[in-house]
């Protein structure tokens, strides 16, 4: 069984249908039992960083998703998900994450060239500079859909895919059980729907 | 590399699809439903979802048909109509929308965009203006086109985008409904002014004028339409497979 952190954060209800639509056991929940006698781990999020850890610290959810990542359960975290595995995030101030894959979030801004527009929204391609069992089933040139002002600045060993948005930006990581993915599999159509898929059957 | 977006657009009355010209004389088309699913396996890249029905009743057969098309359609969803408050916001949010967007009630309560954008975040705002020439001065039109509020419109969208809206649908009453093109002079005149993405909505009638859209400015994000698609005047695939040959950056 999979299952979705519900911790008040973030627009869950395509996520949940999503993994119910590739026939995935899925629940939604933020109780602290289900989620360590499930299988694998999503982590959802959208909105402001600082907010989300905030919340993740004060409930414990944030040591429970450590203990349980390190006892090896798979985990998937999407969009602000992925950027909380971080260190450290550079959003309106400076944050500490969940410090389960090395590396910070930081604007978007400060990498990518001025006539670009923030936020990158919109549906990119995927190249992959590592190969990993998330993108097994997805080809190379992929399109998904991002929305986000911020990227994980991570050593290269951790991307597993990058998209090009007037400089190169990490599109997904991993470390080892770990995924993050900075774009929206459940709003990616079927190329989403295929790397969800990937996450429950293949990892 | 990022891709120009293609939206048809759903009118929704009564649990139904409507589109006018010039927004009357409202046409019943099809399922909000079977169209999204439709839509989105013919490569659409986002759907917009209007309310159009003004009574309670209406609202609780959209949010229905709303959380029906979230469970199987997988793509972005944007709604609008009848967004007046935050709890407004909740509402679709919950319901599946990605993203809200907000007209009428933003010129009522200007203070909406910048709450809902703090609450929610900007990539959820989005401001839809519906603007009309008056005196050769685009000027903003409130509740679906029917009244001059009198207020410059770039001016009121420059403000928009200060005050947190994360995108704009630009929605010339000009041109909607003439299908002789977008207004590319109105659209022209807001990218020069902001930042964020700008979605043209109003005049598209065939492939051609999507070609001359994304051509003549490259600024500009996303085409909406909506009768075009409904009726089979445009279909996706193809539109998509000019726009390709044309150079033009999209998803296939």
């Amino acid at each position: 069984m999979i299952t979705i952190i519900d911790y008040g954060v973030g627009n869950i209800f395509s996520l949940y249908q999503s993994f119910k639509a590739i026939g995935a056991d899925v629940e939604l929940t933020g109780d602290f039992e289900k989620i360590k006698n499930s299988d694998k781990i999503v982590l959802p999020g959208v909105g402001a960083f600082g907010d989300a850890a905030k919340i993740l610290f004060d409930t414990g959810l944030a040591n429970l998703i450590k203990n349980e990542v390190n006892n090896g359960k798979p985990l998937l975290g999407i969009c602000l998900g992925m950027q909380l595995l971080f260190e450290k995030s550079y959003e309106y101030g400076e944050y500490e994450g969940l410090g389960l894959i090395k590396g910070s979030v930081k604007p978007i801004a400060d990498v990518i060239s001025s006539d670009f527009k923030i936020p990158h929204i919109g549906w990119n391609s995927l190249t992959y500079p590592n190969k990993s069992r998330l993108f097994e089933t997805t080809p190379e040139g992929s399109f998904v859909y991002f929305v986000h002002s911020f990227y994980a600045d991570t050593p290269e060993e951790n991307i597993i895919a990058m998209t090009e948005y007037g400089a190169p930006l990490t599109a997904a990581v991993a470390n080892e059980n770990i995924y993050g993915a900075q774009f929206h599999p459940e709003k990616s159509g079927d190329v989403g729907l295929g790397i969800l898929k990937a996450f429950y059957e293949r990892t | 590399m990022i891709t120009k977006r293609i939206i048809p657009c759903l009118d929704v009355k009564n649990g139904r699809v409507v589109k006018g010209v010039n927004f009357e004389n409202l046409n019943d088309v099809s399922s909000p439903v079977d169209l999204a699913q439709f839509y989105s396996s013919c490569g659409a890249d986002e759907l917009v979802f209007y309310d159009i029905t003004a009574s309670s009743d209406g609202r609780a057969i959209f949010t229905d048909i709303l959380k029906e098309t979230a469970s199987k359609v997988f793509i972005p969803l944007t709604v609008g109509g009848g967004i007046n408050t935050l709890d407004d916001f909740d509402r679709v949010l919950k319901c599946g929308a990605d993203k809200v967007s907000v007209n009428s009630g933003a010129i009522k309560n200007p203070s909406l965009i910048p709450m809902a954008a703090e609450k929610y975040g900007s990539q959820c705002v989005v401001l839809s203006a519906d603007v009309k020439r008056v005196d050769g001065r685009f000027t903003l039109f409130a509740k679906g086109g029917r009244e001059n509020t009198g207020i410059d419109a770039l001016e009121w969208i420059k403000q928009g985008v200060e005050n947190g809206a994360g995108e704009i649908v630009l929605n010339s009453i000009d041109t909607d409904g003439v299908k002789n093109g977008f207004d590319i002079e109105m659209l022209e005149a807001v990218s020069d002014i902001v930042s964020v993405p700008v979605i043209a909505s109003g005049g598209a009638g065939c492939i051609e004028d999507f070609v001359t859209l994304f051509k003549t400015l490259p600024k500009v994000d996303a085409g909406l339409a909506a009768s075009i698609f409904h009726f089979g005047e445009v279909q996706i695939p193809e539109l998509k497979k000019v726009l390709k040959q044309n150079k033009i950056n999209v998803r296939l």
